[in-house]
Order: structure tokens, then sequence, then C-alpha cells
């Protein structure tokens, strides 16, 4: 940090660049915080049903999972704190009450503690960042991770505004992460549209993790036994002092259109004529 | 739902044999029955003399490994008992022109199937181990021409063999000479479903995966599920009493089948078709023919009870030290598990190791090596409760020392990756090499003795697998070896046989006798019981038409 000894610059800047001094120092000395955000969604491998009313997709009597993209997200922080990078793993799940289920799994891959906010109503990525911003605010973690996107609604936005309320750097589509605990950086792969970008990010930062990060551990059972002691600890939406109003209000959910059957011709002269009269390609 | 149609049934594999042998049944050392019945198989044009005055078989044909993308093929010839041989019965008249024109009459010229290879086709079976040599193919459309086509058969004395959808293991599904082949495959449609009772009524040619889709819609499951369902006929199912993943649920085709309406042999339509879940008036006959591979009738229409779909499903993937914690570990599922305990499958050590070295993708689970892997699956109807059972139950095994360690699936994705290591078992030994498949029924603490025994005789000429339905009692016992060869396959058989039959097992748990194993019945069936079972057998097809050779010994026809 050059400008801490800059003599000549105004002492505003001066004191801002010693705050940032003793945060760094504040920072070094005292072990990391992960806080991952895991969401509860529809199993991804079974075939989902658009509810008869249109206003989403059928929940009811479907199995549920974490996020495929969460785990990978809270394996990754798993992995950093085995590394010995981190002293506390911090699983959060936002939705109803059976969110603690894929807390207790989040736990039961290692997760230290879990905090559910509970909540029946279907949250936007907004409302979800203002949440977990409050929460940032609260447990001041060196790291959030998220997965790049739930499975449920694609919008792969969370990450990102979570980033933004916190003015923190961001890095998402990671594919590989490395700490540098020293300089405080993360150098992380991201997997974009031309092939792989590497960032380095300061911390604190905010990671969105993508598929080739790593392979999730399973949960054994002595890991599912431990964690039955581990706290999860209740919060609601007023307790954080978060704007819930949504700018976005989700009209309707369709299937797409259904494929039409083939139709089978009888002869060469049908079919000749179907493309030229009906298909238009001839 | 996913989690189900990704499961095989141990032995329903989709992969032909890859090796090359060839046979030579001595002619001293045929392989007998325990009642010294000894049989010869001719066929024609399939027996080559050798110089030095032996026999060659050539049993099998070119065998296509579904999974290495139909480019290998090589042919095999089978060391196996089938080193009997059969003979044609001369009563059976040959088919002729007049034949083919009457039944091209009652069914229209598109459904007799004179064509080369759609005969090929129905005259080779799924596994490529059998080969008839069938000249016609019928297809009927209902009931009334399975009737006609019999009736006629019977009056002509022309054999006749009941095809589905060719998916059997032991060649009954197939021609052994010229016999007829009638395939119900048109016969696909479903008659009716009752939502309340979940009664399902359909025609004997419907494929399994698609009446478990058109049930899926509503919100029911079928009580049964197998590897072969994307090509086996329910009514092929029934003919055979399939077993599958979900008999420790909902039991045998014996409890859920209602009813079902079957053709004898001289035409009779027997209308079984009740769909009363109790009916107790006379004798129920529909027994008779759920299990009898077709030599009793040809089943047209089935009647079952199906199962409404649940939504919780947890698969458990557990290491245990020894055969004896397994055996506890199984009863102790059934008393703390209950109603949700939906599968209970076990591995030995080999066949994981078999597993990790030829399969790509697999990992082991857990994270040390065990002696003995465990799969256990519950499905319920409350999400939470179940996994706290699950969970307690496991937690409490751990404790007692029961379980070594463990791991519960947390999404149907790894759910999925368990079972492909229990399924892709069969998948592994077709790449290792030879293999010899045994299926057997024995009681729970005898199923791993079979294994130390054949292990302690072969020494280091083979590896010996066993894996399969603990929860059902049934074991899959397998060899693996680098090639076949008959010093291997004479310290094998009749040793298996021979063992199971002591121990009052099943020389055929769930694929039936079929042609492989029609000698062989008496070391699971005494000679008074199987001379009860020719009686019926002549009682129902006094001429003998309906799936001849296979079954029941062929000795106990011929006059």
């Amino acid at each position: 940090m050059p400008f801490l000894f800059d003599e000549s610059s105004s002492p505003s800047f001066r004191s801002r660049n010693q705050n940032c001094l003793l945060l760094h120092l504040f920072c070094c000395s005292r072990p990391m915080k992960i806080l991952v955000a895991v969401k509860r969604v529809v199993d991804y491998a079974v075939k989902i049903r658009v509810k008869p009313d249109k206003t989403g997709v059928e929940t009811q009597n479907v199995k549920m999972s974490m996020n495929p993209f969460c785990e990978i997200a809270l394996e990754e922080a798993l992995r950093i704190k085995e590394a010995g990078f981190a002293k506390e793993v911090i699983a959060v799940s936002i939705g109803p009450s059976q969110c603690v289920d894929t807390l207790r799994t989040g736990l039961a891959m290692g997760a230290d503690r879990g905090i559910h906010v509970e909540t029946n109503s279907i949250f936007l990525p907004l409302t979800i960042a203002k949440i977990l911003k409050s929460l940032a605010d609260v447990e001041n973690p060196g790291l959030i991770f998220l997965g790049k996107q739930a499975i449920d609604d694609d919008c792969n936005q969370t990450g990102q505004m979570v980033a933004a309320l916190l003015g923190w750097p961001q890095a998402t589509f990671a594919s590989k992460v490395v700490l540098d605990k020293d300089k405080n950086v993360a150098t992380v792969d991201r997997e974009v549209d031309g092939g792989l970008e590497t960032l380095n990010v300061d911390l604190p930062a905010v990671i969105t993790t993508d598929l080739r990060l790593n392979q999730p551990r399973y949960a054994s059972l002595p890991n599912i036994m431990k964690a039955k002691s581990k706290p999860i600890k209740k919060m609601t939406v007023q307790d954080l002092k978060v704007d819930i109003k949504s700018d976005i209000e989700i009209l309707e959910v369709t299937e797409p259109p259904k494929r039409k059957s083939g139709v089978m011709v009888s002869s060469v002269d049908e079919l000749i004529d179907k493309l030229k009269n009906e298909a238009h390609v001839v | 739902m996913m989690m189900q149609k990704l499961r095989r049934s141990g032995e329903f594999i989709r992969f032909g044999c890859k090796s090359l042998i060839s046979s030579r049944p001595n002619k001293d050392s045929v392989s007998r029955s325990v009642s010294g019945f000894v049989n010869h198989y001719k066929s024609k044009g399939k027996l080559f003399e050798l110089s030095d005055g032996n026999y060659k078989t050539e049993l099998h044909h070119p065998c296509i490994s579904r999974n290495v993308g139909m480019l290998l093929q090589q042919y095999k010839c089978f060391g196996s008992s089938a080193a009997s041989l059969i003979q044609r019965n001369p009563l059976f008249s040959s088919l002729d022109s007049k034949d083919v024109s009457y039944f091209k009459e009652i069914l229209g010229e598109k459904n007799v199937v004179e064509d080369k290879e759609r005969l090929e086709t129905a005259n080779t079976d799924w596994m490529h181990k059998y080969k008839g040599s069938s000249k016609l193919m019928l297809l009927p459309k209902n009931t009334q021409e399975v009737s006609q086509i019999l009736e006629y058969c019977d009056s002509r004395r022309l054999a006749v063999v009941p095809q589905g959808g060719n998916t059997g293991l032991v060649g009954g599904s197939v021609p052994v000479f010229d016999e007829v082949i009638v395939n119900v495959g048109l016969m696909n449609k479903i008659l009716s479903f009752d939502e309340v009772s979940g009664v399902l009524v359909c025609e004997a040619g419907c494929i399994l995966e698609n009446l478990a889709t058109f049930l899926d819609t509503k919100g029911f499951i079928m009580p049964l599920d197998l590897g072969a369902k994307g090509s086996c006929h329910i009514g092929g199912n029934v003919s055979t009493n399939a077993g599958g993943l979900r008999l420790i649920r909902y039991g045998s085709l014996h409890g859920t089948v209602l009813g079902l309406e079957a053709v004898t042999a001289n035409g009779n339509v027997l209308d079984m078709l009740g769909t009363l879940r109790k009916d107790n008036t006379g004798y129920d006959l529909k027994h008779l023919f759920i299990g009898s591979e077709g030599s009793l009738g040809i089943v047209t229409k089935v009647s079952i009870l199906t199962q409404p779909k649940l939504s919780s499903v947890n698969l458990a993937f557990i290491a245990c030290k020894d055969y004896l914690s397994c055996q506890k570990l199984l009863v102790e599922a059934k008393r703390n598990l209950g109603e949700i305990l939906s599968a209970f499958e076990f591995l030995d050590n080999n066949s994981m190791d078999l597993v990790l070295n030829h399969l790509d993708g697999v990992r082991n689970p857990v994270s040390s090596s065990e002696n003995f892997y465990i799969l256990i699956e519950t499905t319920g109807s409350d999400e939470t409760n179940d996994r706290e059972k699950l969970e307690a139950f496991l937690l409490k095994s751990l404790e007692k020392g029961l379980v070594s360690d463990g791991v519960i699936a947390q999404d149907i994705n790894q759910a999925s990756s368990f079972w492909r290591i229990r399924e892709g078992i069969t998948e592994a030994l077709q790449k290792a090499g030879a293999v010899y498949k045994y299926d057997l029924s024995l009681p729970v603490e005898e199923i791993y003795n079979i294994v130390n025994d054949l292990r302690g005789r072969l020494g280091d000429l083979a590896n010996v697998m066993g894996y399969g339905h603990l929860g059902d009692g049934n074991l899959h016992l397998n060899i693996s070896a680098a090639e076949y060869n008959d010093k291997l396959l004479g310290l094998i058989e009749p040793y298996v046989y021979e063992w199971t039959s002591k121990h009052r097992g099943s020389i055929s748990a769930e694929h039936g006798l079929g042609v492989m194993k029609a000698n062989e019945i008496f070391y699971s069936k005494s000679p008074e019981t199987v001379a009860l079972m020719a009686s019926i057998k002549k009682l129902l097809d006094p001429k003998g038409i309906l799936n001849p050779y296979k079954v029941l010994p062929h000795s106990l026809f011929s006059n």
C-alpha cells in the first residue's frame, strides 16, 4: 500500500488509507468466515410440470434437493476451510420451513452452522441479494460463495447483485479458485463463452461457482451424526430490516409449445406436395 | 421416478458376450440331471463332427455388446450344461403352404411374417445365446385371432412359441427348431384404468415402460420394475412371473395380478380377467399361468393392481465388515424401516473392485474399502419423516457396529450414481471376459457360503463374485475368468446346482427354466411334484404344442 507513506496526501485520504491498513491487518489476524448461500429447488432429475393455474411449477409431492451449483459452492468453501484459509463455513437458506432439510444436508457435508431466513413468499434475486447483504453486514465473511444460478429459475443474478450491493469484487462462473492468504487475493478461473478468463479479486469478494469447479462430497454417516449438534439460527426478513417489495411480478408460467407429431405420407408425390405447399421449403 | 428408470435388475443385462470358445461335449461326459435323464440337442446344421469323433457344438451366434456400440462382433460358444442335446419331436407337423394361406386369411397379409430378416431377430434370444429356425411369425391383433391360430395349430399339430418382448435369459422365448412364433406385440392397448382402486387392465403386448409412463401421468406406478422394461411385455412378465427390484416392497406377480385372460392350446379362451382384490370362488387358476412360461397357454389380457407413486425416495450406501453384519442389518432394516423399505441389495468386495476397474466415472461412495456393500432404499410419502427414520436407523447401526461406514444420497443424481455401481456389475462382468452366471434363491444365512465354497474350490482359476437382492434371498452368483474353458465349467456345474439343492434353494430364482434349465428342475423340485406338473401340462395341452422342449424335462413327454 504505497499511499500510506506519501506525506503529501490530504488528511482525509491518509486517514482512509490508515483505515484500509487497519482493515487489512484486521482481516489477516482474524481467521476468515465463508458464507455460502444454498437454495432448495426441485431435484434436477425430476420431470417438472406446470401447475394448472399457470402460476408456477408444481412443487407439491415432488422431490426437492439442494441446487447442484450451491452444492458445488459449499464443497469449495469446505475445501478452503480444510486447507486452513478459513475458520468457519456458514450455510444460509431463504425460504419455507423445509429449507431446514437443505441446511442439514449442508451441515452434514461439513458446514459449521446454518442460518435459515424463514419466509413463505417466493423471493426474486434482488430481494435475496438484499437479505444476503444484511447477513454479510452482520457476519463479516471474507468470501461469499453462491451457485452461478438456480436450476428452477435460471436467473444467474443473485451473486452479481450481492457483490454490487456490498461494493465487493465478483468472480462468476468459477471453474478454479486459488487463495493467496498473504496478499488476501483470490485467483479465479472463469468459464466464459470465449474460453477461460483468469481474474485476481481482492478479498472480501463474491464468487459464483460453475459445474467444473469440483465434485461435491457425499454426506457420510459420521458427518450426519455430527451435524445433529450443529446450530441452525432462525431469522425473519423483519429481523434483517430488508425491504422485500418486488418490482417484478410473475404474470404467467407456461410450458413450451408441444412438438407436433410427425405425419406419415403414403407416396413421394404426397411428400413433394407437402414440402411445397405446407412446409414451403421446396 | 427417474431413479426407478435408471435402475436395472441385476440379471436383465443388455450386453452380449465377447469371448471366443469352442465347446466339445464329450459323448461320455454329457451332463445328467439328478434323475439321470440325458437329452440330446441336435439342431439342423449346427453340429459339426470333428475328426476325432467328438462333436463341436456351435450353440451361439454373433453376440453384440450394445455398450460397445455394435462394433464388436464375435462368435461365442458357451461351454454350458446345454451340452445336453434335444431332438425335434417327430410327432410335430411341418409347416406347409396351406397353413400359411390359412393364417394369411385370418390375420391378413401384413401380419404373417415370412421375411428372413425379421425372422432372424425373432428366432434369436436377447443374449444371442439361443437361436431357432422358425419359418413363420404370426402377429395377432386380438384374442379372437390368437384363439383361431391355436385352434388351427392344435388340429394340425404345429408347435408354437408364444413371444413377447423376447428379453428372457433362459431361451424360453425363441423356437428351438421350427416352431411357429406367435408374437403378441400388436395387442398393445390399455383397456381401462380405475383411479380409485388403481387397477389397470391392458392387453398382453403392452410394453412395461409404456405402462409405467401412462401410470405416471395418473400418479401411480407399476408394482414391478426391471432393466428390460423398455422392451418387455406385461404378458411376458406375467407368464414368467418376473421378479425385479420392487419385489421386496410390493410382492411378486402372483400377488399383484388380479386376473388374466389366456388362450389354451386348443384355442379355448379362458376369461379369468377379474379386477377384484378378493374373489374366493373356486380354484384360482390364473396362478397356473403366471410363471408357466407360455407352456400352458398364451396370456392375452392382464389385470394388475398398481400402487400410488410416492414422492420421498431415499438411498443409502453402506459398508459392512462381514456377511453376518449384512444379515443382521437386513433384519434390523425390516424392523426399523418397515413400511418404507423398498430395496435391499448387496454386493461384495470383488464386485466393487470389478466395477471400479472396468467402468468410467464411477467412484466408491464410501471412503474406505470394505468386504461388503449394501444399498438400502426407502420410499414413502413424507420426506422429512423418512429421512429422519433412515438416518436414525443408520446411526444406531453405526453405533452397534453393524455398519462400518456409509453415505446417504442427497439428491437423485447421487442416488443414481450409487445404483450405477450395483447395476454396473453385469456390464463390468461382460468387459472382464468370460462369465458364468447363476441366479439362485437360498436361505439368507447361506447365501454367502456358496460364494466362499466356490472360491475355495476354484482357487486361482477364476474370480467369484456374489451380489443380488439380499432382501429377497436371491443371489446372483457370477464366475469371471479370462476365457471359457470346460475344466472350469466342470468344477462349477453341477456343484452349484447340487449345493443349492442340498440347502433346499432354487436353481432359478427369477429367470425361469426356459430351455436352459429344463432338465435341472429336479434340483429344486421333487419327482412327484414334477410328475404332477407334467399331468397338468398334458391336461391343458395334450398334443404338447405350446412352447415345447422347455420348462419341464423333455423326457417326460417323449413317447
